[in-house]
C-alpha cells in the first residue's frame, strides 16, 4: 500500500445524501458520529460540501426527482470517490420497491462500492461496512 | 540571500510553522474530543488530511467565475501567512532583531490570508460562497480596528517602541505586560480578535458548516484546499506566538524556560479551543456590534489606564 492510499484511508471525509427516506438511517448515521461510537478517532469527518467529500453515503429510495440530483452530486464530487448505500432502501428499495415513484435502487443511478443492509442498520454494522470498504 | 531563503522556507518559515501548526491543530481537535467525552483523532491526523488533499484528490475548477483567480488565492494566502510568520518568529526566537516598525508590517501582512479567502470565494461563481465572502468582509471591518488598538496599547506601554524585539526585551527585563490591569484587559480583547481572525466559533459565520454548507470554501477541492488548510495551520501557530510576544514576555530558549515557552503557546491554544467548544455561532450583526462597541470600549479603557500608569 503506497503513501497516497495510506493517507486516503486514514482521512475519509463523509458527505451524506438522503433520498426520500424515512430518516431512521439518517439517525443511525448520525449516531456513528456521537461520542458512543466515535468515528473521528479514525479520521472520519462529516463535511458540508460535496467538493470536500471522499465517501458519499446514500440512504433512502431514489425517486424521479432525486435521480437527477444524485447524478449531479456524483459528478460534482472530486474523484476518487467511494459510494456506500446504506439501509434496505438504499440497497434494493426495501418496502418501497413497488411504488410508482421508485426510480431504481442506488446502483442503477451511480456505481456503488459497498452495501450496508438493515432497516435501519445498527451503527456497528455501518462501521463494519466502512472498515470493509477501506480494507478492500 | 541563502540565509533569507532558509529562514523563509525551512526555519522558522514554511516547513517549521506548517509542522508546528499541524501539531497545534491536532491538540485543538483532541481537546475538543475530550471535552465532548470521546477519544479524538490520532497524532498525525492533520498531516494525513493535508497529504490526502494534496496528492490524492483532484482539483475541480468552477464553471462560472474565474479559474485563475480561484487557483491563485490559496497560494497568496500561504505565502502571506508564511511571510508574517517569519517576521513574527525571527525576533521571538532571538535569531535577528527585526527592524524599526516591523510590528506594523506584521499587522499588515496578517490581513493577506483573510483577503485572499474573500478573493477566492468571490471567484468561485457560487452564491453561497458570495454570502460567505461578504460575511468575512464585514468581520474584517469590525475586528481590525480592535486589533490595532491592542497593538497601540502595547506600544504605549513600552515607551513608543515599534519593533517586536524591543517589546520582548522590555518585558523580559521587567515583568510581562499581562501582570498589570491594562495588560489583562488587552489580553482579553486580543483573544477575541484572534478567535475572529482564525474564523473559529463563535465567529465562524463565513464558513458556517450546516448553514451555508461551508461558505467561502465550498468550491475548493484537492490541492487548492490543501493550501488553505496549510494556511490555517500556520495561522494557528503564529497568532498565539504574536500574542505571547506582545503580552506574555516572549520565548526564552535556555534551560527550564523552554518549558514555559511551550506552555505559553499551548495555554493560548487551549483557551481558544475552550471558547470554541462552549459557544454557539453568532450572527454577523451581533459580531460587528460586539467588536465595534464592546471590545473597542474595553481597549480604549485599557489605553486610558496605560496613560495613567497602570
Amino acid at each position: 500500500m503506497g503513501f497516497k492510499s495510506y493517507c486516503f484511508k486514514k482521512s475519509l471525509w463523509v458527505f451524506h445524501f438522503g433520498g426520500a427516506s424515512c430518516n431512521n438511517c439518517d439517525i443511525e448515521i448520525l449516531d456513528c458520529l456521537t461520542p458512543r461510537h466515535d468515528l473521528e478517532r479514525f479520521g472520519i469527518l462529516l463535511v458540508g460540501s460535496i467538493r470536500h467529500a471522499d465517501v458519499l453515503l446514500v440512504n433512502g429510495i431514489i425517486n424521479h426527482h432525486d435521480k437527477e440530483r444524485l447524478t449531479e452530486i456524483y459528478n460534482q464530487a472530486p474523484k476518487p470517490l467511494l459510494v456506500v448505500a446504506i439501509g434496505a432502501c438504499g440497497c434494493t428499495g426495501g418496502i418501497f420497491a413497488d411504488s410508482i415513484t421508485f426510480a431504481g435502487p442506488v446502483d442503477k443511478v451511480i456505481p456503488v462500492d459497498a452495501y450496508v443492509p438493515g432497516c435501519p442498520p445498527k451503527p456497528e454494522a455501518i462501521i463494519a461496512g466502512i472498515v470493509k470498504l477501506v480494507n478492500k | 540571500m541563502a540565509a533569507d531563503l532558509f529562514y523563509f522556507l525551512v526555519f522558522p518559515g514554511l516547513l517549521f510553522a506548517g509542522i508546528t501548526g499541524g501539531f497545534l491543530s491536532w491538540f485543538d481537535r483532541k481537546v475538543t474530543a475530550r471535552v465532548q467525552f470521546r477519544k479524538g483523532p490520532p497524532l498525525l491526523q492533520p498531516f494525513y488530511d493535508f497529504f490526502k488533499l494534496l496528492l490524492v484528490k483532484e482539483t475541480i475548477l468552477p464553471k462560472h467565475g474565474s479559474p485563475i483567480t480561484f487557483l491563485i488565492a490559496p497560494v497568496f494566502s500561504v505565502f502571506g501567512a508564511t511571510t508574517a510568520g517569519v517576521f513574527i518568529l525571527l525576533p521571538l526566537f532571538n535569531i535577528t532583531t527585526g527592524f524599526r516598525g516591523d510590528l506594523l508590517v506584521i499587522f499588515y501582512l496578517l490581513t493577506i490570508p483573510s483577503f485572499s479567502y474573500i478573493i477566492g470565494s468571490l471567484a468561485s461563481g457560487n452564491p453561497l460562497a458570495a454570502v460567505g465572502g461578504s460575511r468575512e468582509m464585514k468581520l474584517i471591518l469590525s475586528y481590525e480596528l480592535t486589533f490595532l488598538l491592542v497593538i497601540a496599547g502595547v506600544i504605549m506601554k513600552c515607551g513608543q517602541q515599534f519593533n517586536l524585539y524591543s517589546i520582548i526585551q522590555t518585558q523580559q527585563a521587567a515583568s510581562p505586560f499581562i501582570g498589570s490591569v491594562s495588560g489583562v484587559l488587552l489580553f482579553i480583547v486580543a483573544i477575541f480578535c484572534i478567535q475572529a481572525k482564525l474564523a473559529l466559533v463563535p465567529f465562524d459565520m463565513p464558513e458556517a458548516e450546516a448553514e451555508i454548507t461551508e461558505g467561502i470554501f465550498i468550491e475548493y477541492s484537492g490541492a487548492s484546499y490543501a493550501f488553505i488548510k496549510l494556511t490555517k495551520y500556520i495561522m494557528l501557530f503564529i497568532l498565539p506566538s504574536l500574542l505571547a510576544g506582545l503580552l506574555l514576555g516572549g520565548f526564552r530558549l535556555d534551560g527550564i524556560h523552554i518549558l514555559w515557552s511551550i506552555l505559553k503557546i499551548l495555554g493560548i491554544v487551549l483557551l481558544i479551543t475552550l471558547i470554541r467548544n462552549t459557544n454557539p455561532r453568532i450572527r454577523i450583526r451581533q459580531a460587528v456590534s460586539f467588536f465595534l462597541i464592546w471590545m473597542n470600549l474595553i481597549a480604549v479603557i485599557a489605553i486610558v489606564l496605560i496613560a495613567f500608569g497602570y
